[in-house]
Parts: structure tokens; C-alpha cells; sequence
């Protein structure tokens, strides 16, 4: 799960990790006073107004400013509440602000990138660090590899220890009072909060010799939710897709993509067989969508209706595998829901595994009008020859 | 000959009361798993399914009755790691985890405990493994296997199911097929799988079905090249799916170049693997290698 960047520096100064402080508002009648909130607080005249969305790139796409003055800021504030924020990570469309963070400016000396994640392959979690902060990690990670360090964090004792004294060392930190004790923090912050990553870019030194974390990204497992209600609560539904979202309320699992082939497929990995079939076979798959284990009546109606809430569609693909679901039952059900739905384009259905052959003689006999094939690339070829 | 798994395996089950538990436990029965018994904390001294298998406390308690060679874990994400690990205390050789929605955090720790003993784990979050005609466990749908010379080994359920039925149709049949999760992390890598099928004679070819996230396909596309003299197919789900969206599978996401089902392809073939075009040649493909 993502959060916020507020939300984010809300943990970290739990773990006692110094922030860059500030208020949060989503209300424009709160600009004026947030502002002289802040200034006064932190006894600092200039503030930074920062744009609080789930996606990265926000300044150079005017979503943070630096304000030296308060009409600065009001402006500042006015402006970006509410805007349509593009970023190279919003996609084209934007996203809408509907948050802002009023900060504290501080002044600067140097900017580093910091990151723990979990290295898959080392089963270990990782410090990644770099003097190249402030700037597009990825951008960094491509042109000059060797600016990226990486120290890994294993269950040996010493390992948090030794990782620590090896990105201050690169940082060249040493002369930093508390920095060990920071790193410490964030590592715990991470463990104790079951991060799945958590970036500070960046991570800076004041003219006042302090190490502060200027911005912070997390991210949050979302299995772990269950014991971080104080985390799960931070979810903010209006950075999300509305179909996704509907489609988790059903148990689905729904990912939009921009073709007119939809898909219902039960398991992901035979999900995503289905979308490269479809592309393979010519066609532009419109969406992901795992219908789960158990494919019934109920589960196959709404995926319907997810899938044509996107007007985009003008055939559907059906790729059920019955494993322990029948797969004559799962023709009823989709004969079912298209008569209750009243659908109007082309729907494909494939049906194999437990039964597969009844139902295929339930599908060809019914009365509603249904394309039934019986591989995947026959049905993949239907569902993309039949709108062309 | 098969691998990790044939008719003589003592399957125990954990979480036999549950709904799940209790379903798969008819369904393992039913196909020729020797399941015989079954754990519940605090439900010790009932019985579980029409079969009235006899249901323990804790793993400690059923081996006092019991010869154990494996388990089989149904039970919520949020206490399965306890249960792997309970399992791994009590030295059970083979785990098999088929709870989806463990947090990482907890696989971690599990996997760190697993490296130090000597119990192999598969999953969490998978179907779990089938051999043909002999045993099953865990969800894999058994009427679809054959018995024959094809081992398989996959990150994804229904893909497994999908592969066993391609290659059964095309006449070949299969040895043992292995769902290991998918999951970022899982008990048995590609590589842990595919040393199994090395040494067993029976399996001629191997299918290994991947998709994006992650670089365990690389890897296994490496050591195979060093270490088989088998043919292998390989699958990988996830051609057309976007940058950083979660795929459904929690490992199912790229955050590296390397984690592209098109890097993923190149590799795989560069290390001589033939790389099945569509999820449909799956099985075809195989039968051209050693049919």
C-alpha cells in the first residue's frame, strides 16, 4: 500500500527519525493560517508547499514550491491545491491534489538519496544510498551505476551494524553526532512497520550540522495490514482507480489497461497468459482481471460489470481453468449473467478442466449468443477477429 | 521414480478443521495421498473428515502417534508462518505452505530459519505438488494428470494446471508437477526444483513456467545451462503487463530491467531453453523436444 508523504514522515518521527516538519491540509480555508502555523512553530519565514500525491516527480512537474514570503506561499498553496499534477510517474492524465503539506524550509548544504528495500535474491534487506541526492534515483542508477552504493543487511549479528558503518563511511558522514543512531531508527521504522520500501530523497545536511530527512516515500506490505491499524487507516481511497477499488470490494483483482479486449480469467499467472495471447493474436487486452480460486455465479457477474464499466470494450474473454470449480457450473453462471446483464458485445467463453465438456455442450445449447472455443489461442483469436 | 513425493508419503495437514483444511484433506484422500492425521491447536482429540482422521494439538503431539513425512498448511495468512515454523522445528521434511497473503516480513524470518534445517519448503501461496497417480498435496486438480516423462515446475496455480493438461493431451504425461508460489519470497526456488528433476530418471523434459518480477527464472536459465542435460520449456506470464503494477501476485511486479518477461525470454533462450511463444505451445513444444 502506498501513503503519503505526510503520512510517511508521521511514522518515521515515531522512530524518532528527524523530518522536515509541517502541517497537512485538504481545505483552502486553511491555506493562511497553516501557513503562519508553520512559520511560527518552526521559526522559519520561508515555508515549502509540497503537493500530496502517490506518485514521484512532483517538483519538476510544479507540484513544491519554495515560498520565501507569505504571500509566496498563499499563492503557492492556492495554486497547487487542486491542481491536475502531471509527473512522469502520473501517466498523461495527472492526478488531482487534493492534499497539501506545508513545511519548514531549511537550508541545505548537501543532498543524498537513502532507501531500504528487500533484495529478493539475497533474501536480505538493503541499504541503498548515494552522494547523488535530490535527483531522479533511476536516472542516477542508469548514467553513473558506480554513485549508487548497496549494503546488505543479513541475519548475522553484526549485519545492521557493519551495513550502518558502510553508508556512512560512503556518505562520509562520520562527522555527524547522532547519524548512527538515525540509521538505527530507519532500519527499525522499516522492520517494525513491515515497509516494503522506504526512500528518503532526500536526506540532507543542514548549514546547522543536522541530518534530516527532507521528503520520505513508503510503502507498506499490504498483507501485514492486520497489525498496523493505525497504517491501514492511512489509506486514501481517491488516489486509487474507482474500478480497482469496486473490484476489490468484490474480491477481485482488477488492473485497467487501455485496449478493448477484456479479460476474466481465473489465478494471475493464467491472467497474464490470457493478456499476452490477446496481444499476441493481434488484439489490445483491456484489463487484468483474476476472478480467484473460486469462479461462481456471483464472481463471474461482477467481473462482468467491471470489466464493461470501461467503455472501451467491445469483446470479452473468458478463461476459466476448473481445478476444484466445475466448469459446468461456471457455464451456467456466465450464461446467467449475461441474460441478467443484458450484454451487448461479443463474449468469448473457454472452459477447461472439471467438466469441460458439458460445458461446452451447456454453452452451444443455451440460447444466448456465445462464442465457446476450447484452447486458449482459439478463443484468444475469436475475441480479437470478431471486432476488427 | 518422481520427486519429493510418491505413494508411501505420511501427509499430515494443518488447519484440518478449517473449511479448506477439511475440503483438500477429502480431495488428497480421494485421489491416493496417505494422509493420516491432522493438527488443530485446541482441538486436539476430535476428528476430522468421513475418513475420522484423528485430529493433535501440535505437530509434537501427532508424531508421538504418527510417522510424519510431510505437511500440508491450510490455515490463515496471519498464523501460517507460525505453522511453517512449528513444522521446521519438528524436523518434517517436506512443507508444503498453500496460505496466500503472508506477510514478506514473516517469510523472512521463516526462510532464514529454513537455511539453517533440514526440511524443504514449498510455497507459501501455491497449489502446492502432484505426482501422477500416486499423491497429491495440496489444491492441484488430480482427474487432469498422467503418468509420463514431463516434470513441472511453475511460480503460478492455474498455469500449472494448464501446463499438466498440454502436456498430458499431447501424450507425454507427467512425473511430479511443483507449484512453488508466487510470492517475492518462497521456500524452493527454480533452482531447488530443478536439481530434484536432474536426478530423476523418469522425467526426460522439463516445463518451467515464470513470469515477471523478480530474477529467479535468470538464474535457474544459468544453472540450467551449467547443470542439465535435459531438455527444457519455459513460459513467462506477463508480456503485456505494465511497469510497477502488482500483477495480482505480490512477486508478480518489475522493478527492474531484468524483471521484464522480454529480459526474462532473451535470457532463457540464450541459455538454450526453448521458449514456448503463447501459454497455448506449451505443450506442443515439449512434445517437438522429446516426443
Amino acid at each position: 500500500m502506498k501513503i503519503h508523504e505526510y503520512q510517511a514522515k508521521e511514522i518515521l518521527k515515531k522512530f524518532n527519525v528527524p523530518i522536515q516538519e509541517g502541517y497537512a491540509i485538504d481545505n483552502s480555508k486553511d491555506i493562511d493560517s497553516t501557513i503562519k502555523k508553520v512559520q511560527a512553530d518552526f521559526n522559519s519565514e520561508a515555508v515549502v508547499v509540497k503537493a500530496q500525491i502517490h506518485a514521484g516527480g512532483r517538483g519538476k512537474g510544479g507540484g513544491v514550491k519554495y515560498c520565501p514570503t507569505f504571500e509566496d506561499a498563499q499563492d503557492a498553496a492556492n495554486t497547487i491545491l487542486g491542481m491536475n499534477l502531471i509527473t512522469h510517474q502520473t501517466g498523461p492524465e495527472g492526478k488531482m491534489v487534493n492534499k497539501i503539506l506545508i513545511t519548514e524550509a531549511l537550508d541545505i548544504e548537501e543532498e543524498y538519496y537513502f532507501a531500504i528495500t528487500f533484495d529478493r535474491s539475497k533474501n536480505s534487506d538493503v541499504f541503498i544510498v548515494s552522494k547523488e541526492g535530490g535527483v531522479d534515483i533511476e536516472e542516477v542508477a542508469e548514467n553513473s551505476p558506480e554513485k549508487i552504493i548497496k549494503s546488505w543487511i543479513d541475519d548475522s549479528p553484526n549485519a545492521l551494524e557493519d551495513a550502518v558503518k558502510e553508508i556512512i563511511s560512503s556518505l562520509s558522514l562520520e562527522k555527524f553526532e547522532n547519524v548512527e543512531q538515525m540509521f538505527k531508527d530507519l532500519y527499525r521504522c522499516y522492520i517494525e512497520s513491515d515497509c516494503s520500501l522506504l526512500e528518503i530523497n532526500p536526506l540532507v545536511s543542514t548549514t546547522n550540522e543536522e541530518i534530516i530527512a527532507l521528503d520520505a516515500k513508503v510503502d507498506i506490505d499490504s498483507n501485514s495490514l492486520f497489525r498496523h491499524p493505525e497504517i491501514a487507516a492511512y489509506h486514501d481511497k481517491s488516489e486509487e482507480d474507482p474500478l480497482e477499488l469496486q473490484a476489490a470490494e468484490y474480491g477481485l483483482n482488477y488492473i485497467k489497461l487501455d485496449g478493448n479486449v477484456g479479460c476474466m480469467v481465473n489465478g494471475a499467472g493464467l491472467a497474464m497468459a490470457t493478456m499476452d495471447i490477446v496481444k499476441h493474436c493481434g488484439g489490445e487486452p483491456a484489463n487484468f482481471l483474476d476472478v480467484g480460486g473460486a469462479a461462481n455465479v456471483e464472481t463471474i457477474k461482477n467481473g462482468f460489470k467491471i470489466i464493461l464499466s470501461d467503455k472501451n470494450v467491445k469483446s470479452i474473454l473468458i478463461n476459466i481453468f476448473g481445478g476444484i470449480v466445475r466448469c459446468d457450473r461456471v457455464a451456467n453462471g456466465v450464461i446467467q449473467a449475461v441474460k441478467e446483464l443484458e450484454l451487448d458485445v461479443i463474449v468469448v467463453v473457454r472452459l477447461q478442466g472439471t467438466n469441460a465438456k458439458l460445458a461446452k455442450k451447456i454453452l452451444d445449447e443455451s440460447d444466448i449468443e456465445l462464442i465457446s472455443a476450447e484452447t486458449i489461442n482459439e478463443a484468444a483469436t475469436k475475441a480479437v477477429e470478431m471486432i476488427k | 521414480m518422481s520427486i519429493l513425493l510418491n505413494k508411501n508419503t505420511n501427509i499430515l495437514i494443518q488447519g484440518i478443521t478449517g473449511s479448506e483444511g477439511s475440503f483438500h484433506a477429502e480431495q488428497m484422500i480421494e485421489y491416493g495421498s496417505k494422509v493420516v492425521c491432522g493438527v488443530t491447536p485446541g482441538k486436539g482429540g476430535q476428528t476430522a473428515t468421513e475418513n475420522k482422521l484423528p485430529v493433535f494439538n501440535s505437530i509434537h503431539d501427532a508424531k508421538k502417534e504418527f510417522k510424519i513425512d510431510a505437511t500440508v498448511i491450510f490455515v490463515p495468512p496471519r498464523f501460517a508462518a507460525q505453522a511453517i515454523i512449528e513444522a521446521i522445528e519438528e524436523s518434517i521434511e517436506l512443507i508444503v505452505c498453500i496460505s496466500e497473503g503472508i506477510p514478506t516480513r514473516d517469510m523472512v524470518t521463516v526462510k532464514n530459519m529454513l537455511d539453517k534445517s533440514s526440511s524443504t519448503l514449498i510455497g507459501p501461496n501455491c497449489p502446492g505438488l502432484i505426482t501422477a497417480e500416486e499423491s497429491k498435496i495440496g489444491i492441484t486438480p488430480g482427474f487432469i494428470c498422467k503418468k509420463g516423462s514431463v516434470g513441472i515446475l511453475s511460480r503460478s496455480g492455474t498455469l500449472t494446471y494448464e501446463a499438466i493438461d498440454q502436456v498430458v493431451n499431447v501424450g507425454l504425461g507427467i512425473t511430479t508437477a511443483v507449484g512453488i508460489g508466487g510470492d517475492p519470497v518462497i521456500g524452493s526456488s527454480m533452482i531447488d526444483i530443478l536439481k530434484h528433476f536432474k536426478d530423476d530418471d523418469d522425467t526426460k523434459g522439463i516445463v518451467m513456467i515464470g513470469e515477471i518480477g523478480g530474477n529467479m527464472e535468470n538464474d535457474a536459465a544459468r544453472w540450467v545451462k551449467e547443470n542439465l542435460n535435459k531438455p527444457v520449456v519455459s513460459f513467462i506470464a506477463g508480456q503485456t503487463a505494465p511497469k510497477g503494477k502488482r500483477m495480482g501476485h505480490a512477486g508478480a511486479i518489475i522493478s527492474e530491467g531484468s524483471e521484464t518477461a522480454e529480459a526474462k525470454i532473451k535470457i532463457l533462450k540464450e541459455c538454450g531453453i526453448s521458449v514456448a511463444n503463447t501459454v497455448s505451445e506449451i505443450g506442443i513444444t515439449m512434445k517437438s523436444l522429446i516426443g
